[in-house]
């Protein structure tokens, strides 16, 4: 069966996978008790496995499976969540990301898999904590990895040998199958058959399995759900699962699947299975498991009715045991589609402005009428397809709960991360690219700015910093902040760095006020930390972080207070498709400079034209302006002479300003951003080209490189 | 300019510059069009003449006159724009005028002469016979620097 066709499909859910698995985990490091966040670790660990077993990633099946293991131990016993378990998770989700992303490039590349399989095992047995040593040889040197892990897996082996010398229930079964008598729920043995000529056993086992879980609790399988997968089993196999449901639904269930038949289904009653394993359990052992179990079953009970009574159960039971995840039916759709649809509509947004002019030179109430009404549509049409461009900005935010803790630990700090506005919506295309920049902001913060808990302690704060990331709507912009409550950015420090590395003169630094002293963070080569350490410090960063930012429209700037902390403003435009533009003439030809970057337009005097070491400059209320003549840096050929009144656009990108020098403004119009091809990439100075109105092309000025 | 080989016989599109006649492989000609409104663009390389708006999508247009070092000449109304993609990248190439879709038996078409002088050698790779009439081959991927322009990415 060719799987390629489903390839895509499996990429994208692995990674929606693995990103629950990364937030859940941590969540359950802050909470261990809490079954349900467990169950859905579990769940969407499970469905990786199922997931890539079927299409044939032995690398990531086995890993999942193994993590697996060690979470069912944690359902048994939530004082388990320790650091290093929850640490050795991580791990595994990293490697099975790589793996995923090997698949991309093709290969099924197997990672570490194969350490931490081991890892897992160990922490499976509970010897994590008790065997650190070991396993930190285990870590380290190569050599005597292959002979701990020979015994380790003898052991473990011997072990499975055990447990599986028969369908053996053992004494955390049987608690579950106690407590399932107790909750009247049914406990059932069921034979399953496959069809003699079903292909891809794997898939339809675990569909057995799926549809089992979604009914209640499957305890056991003989063979071993791992072996079901590697299709290790002839026809037949074994599972005891505890549900509400009838025997007759449960068959109605399996036999839905095709090429499955139910061969015998039994009840399996408690006090035999008791007497057949001839042993009762202590009382001790009862009540340790008993509050799992407790739980685990009620999660089935309530999964239950809630078919037949949502509300009431919700609220009723008044606990948060069962929290699902709400699904919204959804379409995934290509992003070249979207695209192809957003220059549809550009098209309409151009002809429309066509009709507008036109109509401007008739008096047909009716055509006016009409455009208009069009006019209303394309707006709104507009409007939604930009929405459907929009993802929220969670996708990004996503990640660095976990980046922080990992770096939080590693630093040895304690920060608290806040984060808001996480629903706050941005364009596709900035999402993709706003990652990065914020990653290397938050490590600055947590870096540079965030002081070590004992510092902190000295200075009377609070010993866990707060981190703030907050995403909200300003106006047509979407602004993101990353906050901290650390040291702040000391500017006289600054200048003496830059100074010391040569970037300004004493001089210079002289002159800089205190906000520009801040601003010499954002140069290249800068770097105020004493040490390179692995996190930041090489000063490569800030000022790619700024020219990501301004490759996207957008801009950033910095509020900071000595010991107070430091803020990071990011201002980025909703939309990079459709822009506001200023329209200009130069000599015979049309510019358009986006509006965004536009501050004001003026007319000043021939006469007012200062040269300033060889630069024109003019003052515009006090202000020196540096001026920038368009048709010079165009070089726009030209007839006539200079007017004696120029007028005027002064832009602004960061810092700096700028007048450029046009020689008669047209008025604002909204413009489609087209690329102007391959061949002319990179052309300085030009940012794009847009369809006029009369079908005429004109460029956009790209302004950060004309100051 | 493997694909030629395949074929007993190539589809041409001839065109004429300077008073001689050229042909590219139709393969690359997405359509031909009278000459539109060009926007001069700033600092680009001397031979784009600059960009023309087709049916919605801005599209770079050469001269090829300029590109092949020739003396410039005023635009008549057989001037014509001929449409090329070249591996995604479309293009548009100012010509004197285009005469015929030829056909060119593969056996016809011999190497380039060494005393071309009036036009760079790379542009060429061959040149056909039909009858008494040259044609000159061009290379069309040289034309458009299509190589420095997959570096700069």
């Amino acid at each position: 069966m060719d799987m390629s066709q489903y390839l895509d499909m499996f990429l994208e859910e692995s990674r929606e996978h693995l990103q629950t698995l990364n937030q859940k985990i941590l969540e359950l490091e802050d909470n261990p008790h809490n079954v349900a966040v467990l169950d859905e670790i579990f769940r969407s660990a499970h469905t990786l496995k199922g997931m890539s077993a079927t299409m044939g990633f032995e690398g990531i099946a086995e890993l999942t499976h193994e993590m697996e293991n060690v979470l069912s131990n944690l359902r048994g016993s939530p004082s388990a969540v320790t650091t290093k378990v929850v640490d050795l998770l991580f791990k595994c989700l990293d490697s099975l990301e790589n793996m995923v992303d090997a698949i991309v490039s093709g290969g099924d590349n197997k990672g570490n898999g194969e350490e931490l399989i081991q890892l897992l095992r160990l922490a499976g047995t509970g010897e994590l904590d008790r065997e650190e040593k070991k396993v930190k040889k285990i870590i380290e040197p190569k050599e005597n990895l292959t002979k701990i892990l020979q015994e380790e897996e003898e052991r473990e082996n011997q072990q499975n040998e055990e447990l599986l010398a028969s369908f053996n229930i053992n004494q955390y079964d049987l608690t579950i199958l106690r407590e399932a008598d107790r909750k009247q729920l049914q406990a059932y043995h069921i034979n399953v058959q496959l069809d003699a000529s079903c292909v891809m056993k794997a898939a339809r086992t675990f569909m057995v399995f799926r549809n089992l879980e979604e009914a209640g609790e499957i305890i056991k399988s003989v063979p071993t759900a791992q072996e079901l997968e590697e299709e290790k089993f002839d026809r037949t196999f074994q599972v005891v699962v505890v549900t509400p449901d009838s025997k007759e639904e449960v068959i109605k269930t399996l036999e839905s699947i095709a090429e499955v038949e139910v061969l015998s289904i039994t009840d399996i009653n408690i006090d035999e299975v008791q007497t057949q394993k001839g042993q009762e359990l202590s009382k001790d052992e009862f009540l340790d498991n008993a509050v799992a179990v407790e739980e685990k079953l009620e999660v089935v009970h309530i999964e239950d009715k809630r078919d037949s009574q949502k509300q009431e159960i919700k609220t009723a039971t008044g606990k948060e045991t069962v929290k699902k995840t709400k699904i919204s039916p959804t379409v995934r759709v290509d992003i070249e589609r979207l695209d192809n649809l957003m220059n549809l509509v550009g098209e309409l947004v151009i002809s429309k402005t066509r009709l507008e002019q036109i109509s401007t030179t008739s008096d047909l109430a009716e055509l006016n009428e009409t455009i208009e009404h069009i006019d209303r549509i394309t707006t709104d049409l507009q409007t939604v397809v930009m929405k459907v461009r929009m993802v929220p900005i969670e996708q990004v935010f996503n990640r660095f709960p976990r980046m922080v803790r990992d770096l939080a630990k590693e630093l040895g700090k304690e920060i608290n991360l806040i984060i808001e506005g996480k629903e706050t919506e941005l364009d596709r295309t900035v999402i993709d690219e706003i990652g990065d920049p914020l990653v290397h902001l938050i490590r600055n913060a947590i870096d540079h700015g965030v002081e070590q808990p004992e510092v902190r302690r000295q200075m009377n704060k609070p010993v866990e910093a707060v981190l703030r990331l907050v995403a909200k709507h300003e106006g047509n912009n979407v602004v993101i902040e990353v906050e901290d409550d650390g040291r702040g950015i000391d500017a006289g420090k600054l200048k003496n760095k830059a100074i010391q590395k040569g970037l300004i003169t004493a001089k210079e630094a002289e002159q800089l006020d205190e906000q520009g002293a801040v601003n010499l963070i954002w140069m290249a080569g800068f770097t105020t930390a004493e040490q390179v350490s692995d996190i930041s410090g090489r000063g490569v960063g800030l000022d790619a972080v700024r020219t990501k930012i301004e490759s996207l429209s957008g801009s950033v700037e910095i509020e900071t207070q000595i010991n107070k902390g430091t803020k990071f403003k990011i201002r980025l435009p909703l939309t990079l498709a459709i822009i506001q533009a200023l329209l200009v003439n130069v000599g015979d030809e049309i510019y358009a400079i986006p509006l965004g970057a536009i501050d004001e337009t003026t007319s000043i005097e021939q006469g007012h034209i200062k040269k300033v070491q060889n630069q024109e400059v003019v003052l515009l209320r006090g202000q020196v302006l540096p001026l920038v003549r368009l048709d010079q840096v165009l070089e726009v050929p030209r007839a006539g002479t200079h007017t004696e009144e120029l007028y005027v656009v002064v832009v602004r990108k960061g810092e700096k300003k700028a007048g450029l020098i046009v020689d008669s403004l047209i008025g604002q119009q909204e413009i489609v951003i087209k690329s102007p091809g391959k061949l002319l990439q990179g052309i300085c100075g030009i940012a794009g080209a847009a369809i006029l109105g009369n079908g005429q092309v004109s460029l956009i000025l790209d302004v950060g490189t004309l100051l | 300019m493997d694909r030629v080989d395949f074929y007993d016989e190539s589809q041409l599109v001839a065109f004429t510059l300077d008073g001689e006649e050229y042909a590219i492989n139709i393969h690359y000609v997405q359509e031909i069009n009278r000459l539109l409104n060009i926007t001069r663009v700033p600092k680009a390389p001397f031979y784009v003449e600059g960009v023309i708006n087709l049916r919605g999508n801005v599209v770079p247009v050469i001269d090829l006159r300029k590109r092949f070092s020739l003396s410039p000449r005023e635009t008549t109304d057989r001037t014509r724009i001929i449409i090329v993609k070249v591996k995604d990248i479309t293009v548009g190439i100012i010509v004197d005028g285009v005469s015929e879709v030829i056909g060119l038996a593969n056996g016809n078409i011999e190497p380039p002469p060494g005393l071309q002088g009036s036009l760079e050698q790379e542009f060429i790779y061959g040149v056909g016979k039909i009858d008494e009439r040259l044609l000159i081959l061009i290379n069309i991927e040289k034309v458009l620097a299509i190589e420095s322009v997959e570096d700069k990415e």
